[in-house]
């Protein structure tokens, strides 16, 4: 551990503890995010398992101090593997009354929470409903409060470094962090590194920012309201080289690195939509991996520029949320019609219409599935936590390219700014994802023969005798002539229905996690796993049997899934949603599996979870 | 993609699919198709680099009817699929084969932004003032008034010029011909095809089933030589029968003269389609029949660099900086650490 925490000549206790949950809330101009990312990065380094999740409002800047304004970064560290941001806090940092009123219904009692009473006036007190101080009632009484004058602190720290007061009250989130880290018995290194690196073409700044943080790290050792502090001791986890990665983050790196496997430059057009937007902030700073972006006037142009990019020969992919979906769903048709390949990935916010923009939901399922005209099946992927993003956006793009199709990654706001850790992968194990493009040889090119896998020929414009032509209307099999045939058209549908279907064969079976000889199933897809897993672990811990299967792939479905499904008395199904894969199981499986939904914007809690297995158990 | 073969001379033929043509007889199509056919050679390219690009409608058949590369795509969005295919593969020579209907109703707004991003395509807007294939609704450069089965009344809708909003887009080449002129039609597309950056040609195209004589004040032989004028680049705007009629600036309007009784040459308005202002081309764009005689030939003809050639700068510019990255780099971007 480094200096910064040396012991001091105070009596303070310290508690070991397995794991903490701490949440940072403020206006969005606070800061919060950076404070958050900051604990993540250094619990990281120091050696805990990390997961944590953002929570921002839809305004970019909502009138300061408003309810509507408040921006939260929750971080969950521990010594043991954690799969979750944490169900209720264990502190909570409220910079103003917004951020207090908001979000203390998360904090568990006897949590610590760390207050900003600067923040409190009469003003802002207005501004967040609050008739009263909560400061000054006994509504605060079951949490262990710590009141503490912030921004006179932060401006009285760093008043030397000469910037105006204005400047300095914007490092206040590092004097919060300070006394987290104090609290918490995190090292304050890696944030100062940071810091230096962040502003160092502005001294002022940078030296303003660590004055915050040390100062409010030296507050909470010298200041006696503090008389316990915690540490997490480091996680037993898996050698190898680390790095904290989001799901957006991840499905970008996935989707260049697939490009870089097939050869081919990566083509990304892309229409800004929340919360899918960082994969095109991130491809658009990858150039020199051959990436090129295309921000289009609109969602239907970004997936009409990867059908053409996909037919000249690029790896070409387009990333949206559901509003943009359903734009883009009369496109997709043409991409199956033409049978191109592309990757088309959806992070799933709350809906319908514009619905909730910065929040999360599964509610896209039966749109990725279904939602095109006419018959038009396609392989649907679901990565399960961040760092398995980027994983099933090389797979994605590995069956796109050898069935020549369409696919939809579904991921979700949760997974998409979700953080974790992610150990590197060997790049050797990465699929090989060359293509043979087909050259003129003499015989009639038929751009619709289909091979055994029910795949055609990828034959790219540049290539000599290979001139063809496609289009939306249904293709002659073989020629790819427009062809009204009625016989052709239902030969055709069958054929792109078993093209999808035969995936089936090139996919891992289910896997099948928990207790072996469980009578409960618990079911998911997507974002998901974290809770559900964790909710698993712990039926199992306290006597209970229970076991829990996620599925990465949603179409076609793993050829045992239906097996799996019927060895289990109980199959319970949690998703943010009314009950789509649970459609999908009880229809395709005839299984009389039970639905447990959460509509609310917000992640299963583990605790949630928890509750319905126990019943389920018992009933 | 360099491509060191020897070019075989290529002939009309060559660029005639096995497909039968399936236009009503008698459509204007035919003839751009043909004139298509003849002026492809002459551009030297090897057949395979050759694209074309279409919508829904009538025209948008037309990249069957070619033996080149070709993608018949969905109702409006062929300007955004060709964006697509020139962002990928800066190569390709990539037509686009747009209608009324596609390209200004359902498609207006990936017209416009192709336009502005002056991606290297040559779009061609085959207006004929109708809904063909959907069997004769009014289109958006219908007249008004006109009467059609959506509009028994009389269409109250006002008529959207293609060339005014191809011009507003800031398109660095934009030219108006038509169908029956196939000489003016052949020199029109291949000045076309050899401009870099978008290319954005009217062609007035007749639909002798739905809109039949559409454009018979501008292609009939008795009323051409008044109702159109023939765009030169430093020539003076002179039309008529007789060549005696002219274009003179009143301020900042045109009006029609005479020549002789005091009006020379040199008084009337002379065309200059390289310069930088729209407003020229913009002018001239708003004069319509029967007022004015319509311009024929080339409004405007700028260089402005192209967007793929632009982005294909930018990856090369960054691999030349930084190097080609790796994926053993790009995983190890950011902030790593190692557990022992």
């Amino acid at each position: 551990m480094s200096t910064a925490t040396a012991s001091t000549d105070r009596n303070v206790n310290i508690e070991r503890v397995d794991n903490i949950t701490v949440r940072f809330a403020g206006d969005s101009g606070d800061g919060m995010q950076l404070a958050g990312t900051q604990l993540t990065n250094t619990s990281a380094i120091f050696g805990n398992d990390i997961s944590t999740l953002p929570d921002f409002p839809a305004e970019i800047r909502a009138p300061a101090g408003s309810l509507a304004g408040v921006s939260g970064y929750q971080i969950h560290f521990s010594k043991e593997r954690i799969h979750t941001p944490g169900d209720v806090c264990d502190a909570l940092v409220a910079m103003n009354p917004a951020a207090l009123k908001t979000n203390l219904a998360d904090l568990r009692k006897d949590g610590v929470l760390l207050i900003n009473i600067d923040a409190f006036t009469k003003g802002n007190l207005a501004k967040a409903g609050y008739e009263t101080s909560p400061l000054e009632d006994d509504s605060l009484q079951s949490y262990r409060v710590f009141e503490v004058a912030i921004d006179k602190l932060t401006s009285e720290a760093a008043k030397d470094t000469g910037l105006a007061n204005k400047a300095l009250l914007r490092t206040k989130n590092f004097f919060a962090l300070g006394l987290i880290y104090w609290l918490y018995g995190r090292p304050m290194d890696a944030s100062l590194e940071w810091i230096d690196k962040k502003f160092g073409k502005s001294p002022d700044v940078a030296s303003a920012n660590s004055k915050a943080l040390k100062a409010g790290f030296y507050y909470g050792e010298t200041t006696e309201a503090f008389t316990v502090r915690y540490e997490v001791d480091r996680a037993a986890i898996k050698p190898g080289r680390y790095r904290k990665v989001t799901g957006n983050e991840a499905v970008a790196l996935g989707l260049i690195a697939a490009a870089n496997l097939a050869d081919k430059t990566l083509f990304y057009g892309s229409y800004p939509i929340t919360p899918a937007s960082d994969i095109l902030h991130d491809l658009s700073r990858y150039t020199h991996y051959n990436v090129k972006t295309f921000q289009a006037e609109d969602e239907i142009a970004a997936i009409a520029s990867v059908v053409g990019a996909a037919y000249t020969g690029a790896c070409a992919a387009t990333g949206t949320s559901g509003p943009g979906l359903a734009l883009k769903a009369e496109a997709i048709g043409l991409g199956v019609m033409t049978e191109l390949p592309m990757v088309i990935v959806n992070v799933q916010r709350g809906g319908p219409s514009t619905g909730l923009p910065t929040k999360t939901e599964q509610a896209d399922l039966l749109q990725a599935l279904y939602g095109r005209n006419g018959e038009c099946p396609l392989p649907v992927l679901a990565p399960r936590s961040p760092s398995d993003c980027f994983a099933m956006s090389i797979e994605a793009f590995r069956i796109a390219i050898k069935y020549m199709t369409p696919v939809i990654l579904l991921t979700d706001g949760y997974l998409a700014n979700g953080a974790e850790p992610w150990l590197l992968p060997d790049v050797a194990s990465l699929p090989d994802l060359h293509v043979e493009h087909p050259k003129a040889n003499g015989e009639a090119f038929l751009p619709y023969s289909h091979d055994e896998r029910l795949s055609r020929p990828w034959a790219i414009p540049g290539t000599p005798g290979l001139e063809h032509r496609i289009g939306g209307i249904e293709k002659e099999d073989g020629t790819g002539n427009v062809c009204y045939d009625p016989d052709n058209h239902e030969h055709m549908i069958n054929l792109r229905e078993r093209k999808v279907q035969g995936i089936a064969d090139d996919i891992p079976l289910q896997e099948v996690e928990g207790a072996e000889d469980a009578d409960l199933l618990v079911v998911g897809w997507g974002s998901t796993y974290g809770a559900i897993i964790s909710a698993v672990e712990r039926a199992n811990a306290k006597g209970q049997k229970v076991a829990c299967a996620q599925i990465r792939y949603l179409s076609p479905f793993p050829r045992n899934l239906g097996d799996v499904l019927k060895k289990y008395k109980k199959v319970l199904v949690p998703e943010m949603n009314l009950g789509q894969l649970l459609m999908k199981l009880r229809s395709e499986y005839l299984v009389d599996a039970v639905g447990f939904n959460k509509v609310q914007g917000k992640p299963f809690q583990i605790n949630e979870l928890s509750d319905k297995i126990d019943e389920m158990v018992k009933g | 993609m360099p491509v060191d073969v020897e070019l075989k001379e290529l002939t009309a033929k060559d660029f005639a699919s096995d497909q039968d043509v399936r236009w009503c007889p008698g459509c204007g199509d035919y003839s751009i198709l043909a004139q298509m056919k003849k002026i492809l050679p002459k551009l030297n390219l090897p057949k395979e680099n050759v694209l074309f690009v279409s919508g829904i409608g009538c025209s948008s058949r037309f990249p069957y009817y070619m033996d080149t590369y070709g993608i018949h795509s969905i109702h409006g969005r062929a300007p955004a699929v060709a964006t697509g295919v020139k962002a990928a593969r800066p190569d390709l020579h990539v037509w686009v084969v747009t209608g009324d209907g596609d390209g200004l109703s359902i498609g207006g707004n990936h017209l416009i932004h192709a336009i502005r991003r002056n991606v290297d395509l040559t779009i061609l807007l085959f207006n004929n003032r109708i809904y063909g294939l959907t069997k004769g609704q009014y289109s958006p450069t219908s007249e008004r008034g006109k009467r059609t089965k959506s509009s028994p009344a009389g269409s109250i809708d006002y008529p959207l010029q293609p060339l005014c909003l191809a011009i507003g887009a800031e398109a660095t080449f934009v030219a108006r011909t038509h169908d029956v002129n196939v000489k003016h039609l052949a020199s029109t597309l291949e000045r076309a095809a050899r401009h870099k950056g978008t290319s954005f040609v009217e062609i007035y195209q007749n639909c002798n089933i739905f809109n039949n004589h559409a454009f018979e004040y501008a292609t009939g032989k008795d009323t051409r030589s008044d109702s159109t004028i023939v765009l030169e680049h430093g020539r003076p705007l002179i039309f008529g029968k007789e060549g005696n009629k002219g274009i003179r600036l009143n301020g900042i309007n045109p009006e029609i003269v005479e020549l002789g009784n005091g009006v020379k040459e040199d008084d009337l308005l002379f065309h200059d389609e390289k310069t930088p202002e729209p407003t020229l081309a913009y002018m001239l764009s708003r004069m319509y029949h029967p007022e004015f005689p319509e311009p024929i030939g080339v409004y405007r003809s700028i260089e402005r660099p192209t967007y793929e050639g632009m982005l294909e700068d930018m990856v090369q510019n960054s691999i030349e900086q930084k190097g080609r990255g790796k994926l053993e780099d790009l995983l190890n971007s950011g902030d790593t650490w190692t557990v022992k």
